[in-house]
């Protein structure tokens, strides 16, 4: 028998000026020396979740205790019981390392002898040693995310709450800070670790998955797997378009989800039968093969969200074909943006092929916007030039935008313009008019089923709308090349599909896309990726020969964050010496 | 273990006001946007009300029209042309000054007509001249209609006694002005500008710095610790306390000093008087950063619902007297109304405690309210 420390009792929260509610009768419970992923797309109520459980914000219903204590009545105590790391990390940037962590231990009443043996050891723990004169504003992510860590767990708490503690970091340091939480499990102490990632979710005891605020699953991953276990195959050996065979493949009946992964494509079936699958194959591509594959987190969450929006996109069929005139349709030749003494990007150089989607792939501050902004026009460089469609960007960029479509980062939306009224304006602004303008419009609307949405303002948009309006907003000038900055970073699986369905389209029709993220999974989608790391592109290559170069004994079929590790690591070492 | 926990929250209680305040100190010292609000915006403040701004009008532009060129109109031009207060441009025609006139060029035009003489002459001895002012300016309008006046008059006056027509007049008025004796105009801004600079620090940078560590997710840090709310917001206002008050003595200093200001009351009087200000600063700037959590909202707030109240309604740089009525009522809930006139009484006139416990009572009871609606508002939690 489990024993527990939090108990969360139909819990709901309604913030004042919102429709919706941010969390509906929530009801789960923590256990001892357990971590629990708390998982689920941006807006599904994971902060406003952990908050309740920090005792920071009042519940509209129900209650929540930590061992004896009420949040709300004993919210004194419960604030001694608890370590907790917001989303920036709760870190004062104008103190050094040290500072931070004497604050924090003085507030914490760590004092004394205890103090200085503390700090000896979350120090080495941290291998923040080095850098404890270093103010906390010139330190990378992975190491402001460790200091976060270490301030919240001065003493040593019964329950450490961490708030998407992954965002922003690269994939080396995330793999350091979750090494670092399960040695704090063996001491007993409970983690509650919020997360918009399915794949680090899936590695937790416990699972609560959150969305629309409503808990969807509370339990081990593994059971949940267990529900689409035997309906997971891959299709390799693909002789045809690999893009245009998933669209085909998700139009069948029988088939629930499915994605591009490398060369590969990778299918979730609605019942084990594979008859009517195999049927199709030896049709479309005899050559194709069906492997049996393990399932992951990610298909659970689109099993009990009722499956994938299947292959359809009204947005492709919609688009006059486009006609490849040349080889390479955008190019950079050693771009640089210097910002004072910081490069942020450095010597970029790039060619991509019409119709090819492309993807920049590093961690936050890497110089993957910098470069996109650059490679539109956005952004002056200090050095190198870049091209679309022939058109050079500094010498036309008027003409050179008119080819080109944006979806800049976090959809950027008039927030306070209704739906029509963005559309409207980002038509004007691509020069369409009169007839051509309404007609765009008109077919924006019925394309993205924006109709009952229309005179809503933008901000009070469901995330996947304001996704599908910043899309459209993009793409109805008919550009050759269209820009995605971070297209689905948060957003919940199943608009993530349908978002993908439309770029596969898009490139059927031989639009070019250049994407960013920090997504691995997305990164798959790619036909070719550059791998940016301190403002550098430090490989190039498809993700199966980035992923191919990685294979080692210990870990034959690596996936590709494994290579992004494992070329980071040889990068880093290169460079040391 | 409930009595643990009591016992660690009073144990603790100084220990962490000193960490917060140490906290605070560092930030202050290495953030530059407190060091230009503090301190740089204070001095470039002063600089402006001691050496830019000047109330008073000498050497005001005007043209002098002289039609008539007999010794009377000649007598008057030149009481005109060696008068302090103005600058004078001496034409036969009015037409050639029409175009500096409506340039700004000149600020007003007296007409001196041909007939003047000869209306002297006359029994009445009523002789017009013409004075034109320009209405767009109307503060400009007025200085020179009421200095062309005294001028006038002192020239009558002398024409009396030298033509010896009346005699010594009976009554002569010699004006002697008391407490800022040379009518210098910055001896009363620059005493007055130090309350725009307490309420900059008091109110708008509290209300920053609270609201950065909303924006920054600091706040929510430091509220999942066992620090208590009282804690954490004494521990900010005792900080931003120190700050302002070094900040007054540092502006006091170049007040006495530079601009040479009498400060005739006394220093522990100003920084009573100052420290009483602050009670009612600093509470705006908290309320102001509970209501608002975004750092340029809590800018906005501040400047419009302190910085220039105190600026326009607190009688430093306007007359609260000459005020529509409404508005002389809404000075009332000004606090710097009560700093501005304290403050010119402690360096102008002395300490006079008759007219300082008034306005000290003032501000104590603004403070009061202020801090008791945010005490309804702050509570240790995020909604």
């Amino acid at each position: 028998m489990k024993e527990f420390l939090v108990n969360i009792n139909n819990v709901s929260k309604q913030f004042e000026k919102e429709a919706r509610a941010a969390l509906q009768g929530i009801t789960a419970s923590i256990p001892k020396g357990e971590i629990v992923g708390l998982a689920g797309p941006d807006g599904s109520g994971k902060t406003t979740l952990i908050r309740l459980i920090a005792g920071l914000l009042l519940p509209t219903q129900g209650t929540i205790t930590i061992g004896d204590y009420d949040t709300i009545k004993n919210a004194s105590f419960v604030h001694h019981l608890i370590g907790y790391m917001p989303q920036k990390f709760g870190l004062y940037e104008d103190l050094t390392v040290l500072q931070n962590l004497n604050l924090y231990a003085d507030l914490r009443g760590v004092t004394g002898e205890e103090k200085s043996q503390v700090f000896n050891k979350l120090l080495f723990f941290t291998g923040l040693q080095p850098f404890i004169d270093r103010l906390a504003k010139a330190l990378s992510g992975g190491m402001k995310q460790k200091l976060g860590l270490a301030c919240a767990l001065l003493k040593k708490p019964a329950l450490l709450l961490l708030d998407e503690p992954s965002v922003g970091v690269d994939p080396l340091s995330r793999r350091e800070l979750w090494k670092m939480v399960h040695e704090l499990l063996e001491e007993g102490i409970s983690v509650v670790w919020s997360t918009a990632y399915l794949d680090e979710a899936e590695k937790c005891d416990t699972v609560l998955l959150l969305n629309d605020g409503k808990l969807l699953y509370n339990g081990s991953p593994s059971t949940l797997c267990k529900n689409v276990q035997g309906r997971v195959f891959k299709i390799t050996d693909i002789s045809r378009n690999r893009r245009n065979l998933l669209t085909q493949v998700l139009n069948q009946d029988n088939v629930m989800d499915g994605i591009i992964q490398g060369h590969d494509v990778r299918v979730v079936l609605k019942e084990s039968s594979t008859l009517s699958i195999e049927k199709f194959l030896s049709e479309f591509d005899p050559k194709a093969k069906l492997v049996a594959d393990s399932p992951r987190f990610e298909d659970a969450f689109i099993d009990i969200l009722g499956g994938g929006p299947g292959g359809f996109s009204a947005l492709a069929e919609s688009l006059p074909k486009i006609e490849a005139k040349q080889d390479v349709i955008i190019e950079a030749k050693g771009l640089t943006k210097r910002f004072g003494s910081f490069t942020a990007a450095d010597d970029i150089t790039l060619s991509i092929r019409p119709g090819e989607i492309f993807g920049l792939l590093g961690p936050n501050g890497a110089g993957k916007t910098t470069t996109f902004k650059m490679m539109c026009g956005l952004l002056k460089p200090t050095h190198g030039s870049a091209s679309v469609n022939g058109v050079d960007l500094q010498k036309a960029p008027g003409e050179a935008r008119g080819h080109i479509g944006y979806m800049a980062q976090k959809f950027s939306l008039y927030d306070t313009l209704s739906l029509l009224q963005n559309l409207e304006f980002f038509a004007g602004i691509y020069n369409l008019t009169g007839k051509q303008k309404k007609k765009a419009i008109d077919q924006m609307i019925d394309i993205f089923n924006f109709k009952s949405y229309v005179n809503d303002t933008a901000h009070i948009l469901p995330l996947g709308f304001k996704q599908r309006l910043a899309l459209s907003c993009a793409v109805m000038h008919h550009p050759a090349v269209l820009f995605l900055d971070e297209p689905t970073s948060g957003v919940d699986p199943i608009t993530r599909r349908e978002f993908w369905n439309h770029i596969n389209g898009l490139v059927r029709r031989g639009v070019t896309i250049m994407v960013t993220t920090h997504f691995m999974d997305e990164a798959e989608n790619c036909d070719r990726i550059a791998l940016v790391y301190r403002s550098k592109i430090i490989r190039t290559g498809t993700p199966d020969s980035l992923k191919e170069a990685a294979k080692t004994l210990d870990n034959p079929t690596p996936t590709l964050e494994d290579a992004f590790i494992q070329i980071i690591q040889q990068y880093d070492m290169t460079n040391a010496k | 273990m409930q009595n643990k926990f009591l016992k660690l929250r009073i144990n603790g209680r100084f220990r962490r006001l000193k960490a917060l305040m140490v906290k605070e100190f560092y930030q202050i010292i290495r953030d530059p946007s407190s060091i230009l609000i503090s301190v740089v915006l204070p001095l470039v403040l002063l600089f402006i009300y001691g050496f830019g701004i000047s109330l008073d009008a000498n050497h005001v532009k005007i043209g002098l029209v002289l039609e008539d060129t007999s010794p009377d109109a000649q007598s008057f031009a030149k009481s005109l042309t060696d008068s302090r207060y103005f600058d004078v441009t001496v034409v036969k025609d009015r037409r050639e000054l029409d175009k500096d006139f409506l340039r700004g060029a000149i600020r007003g035009i007296v007409v001196i007509p041909s007939y003047f003489s000869a209306f002297r002459q006359r029994q009445d001895n009523v002789a017009p001249i013409q004075v034109i002012g320009d209405g767009s300016e109307p503060n400009t309008a007025n200085f020179v209609q009421n200095y062309l006046q005294l001028t006038w008059q002192n020239w009558l006056q002398q024409e009396r006694i030298s033509s010896k027509l009346s005699g010594i007049p009976l009554i002569n008025a010699q004006p002697r002005f008391w407490y800022n004796e040379e009518l210098k105009s910055h001896n009363f801004l620059v005493p007055g500008s130090l309350a725009i600079i307490m309420t900059l620090i008091g109110t708008l940078l509290t209300a920053l710095v609270i609201s950065r560590e909303w924006e920054r997710g600091t706040m929510e840090a430091v509220m999942s610790t066992p620090v208590t709310i009282v804690e954490l917001l004494f521990a900010k206002l005792l900080s931003y306390y120190i700050l302002a008050m070094a900040s007054m003595l540092m502006c006091v200093t170049f007040t006495v000093l530079l601009y040479q200001v009498p400060l005739r009351g006394s220093w522990w009087v100003l920084t009573l008087v100052s420290s009483i200000f602050l009670f009612p600063a600093l509470g705006t700037g908290l309320l102001i950063s509970t209501t608002s959590k975004s750092q340029i909202i809590a800018a906005q707030i501040s400047i419009v619902s302190a910085f220039l109240p105190a600026f326009i309604l607190s009688g430093f740089l306007f007359e609260i007297s000459s005020m529509p009525l409404p508005i002389q009522i809404l000075t009332y809930i000004i606090p710097a109304r009560y700093f501005v006139s304290c403050l010119q009484t402690l360096f102008l006139v002395g300490t006079v405690w008759g007219l300082l416990w008034s306005n000290m009572l003032a501000m104590i009871a603004l403070g009061i309210v202020v801090f008791m609606v945010t005490a309804h508002y702050t509570v240790k939690r995020l909604d």
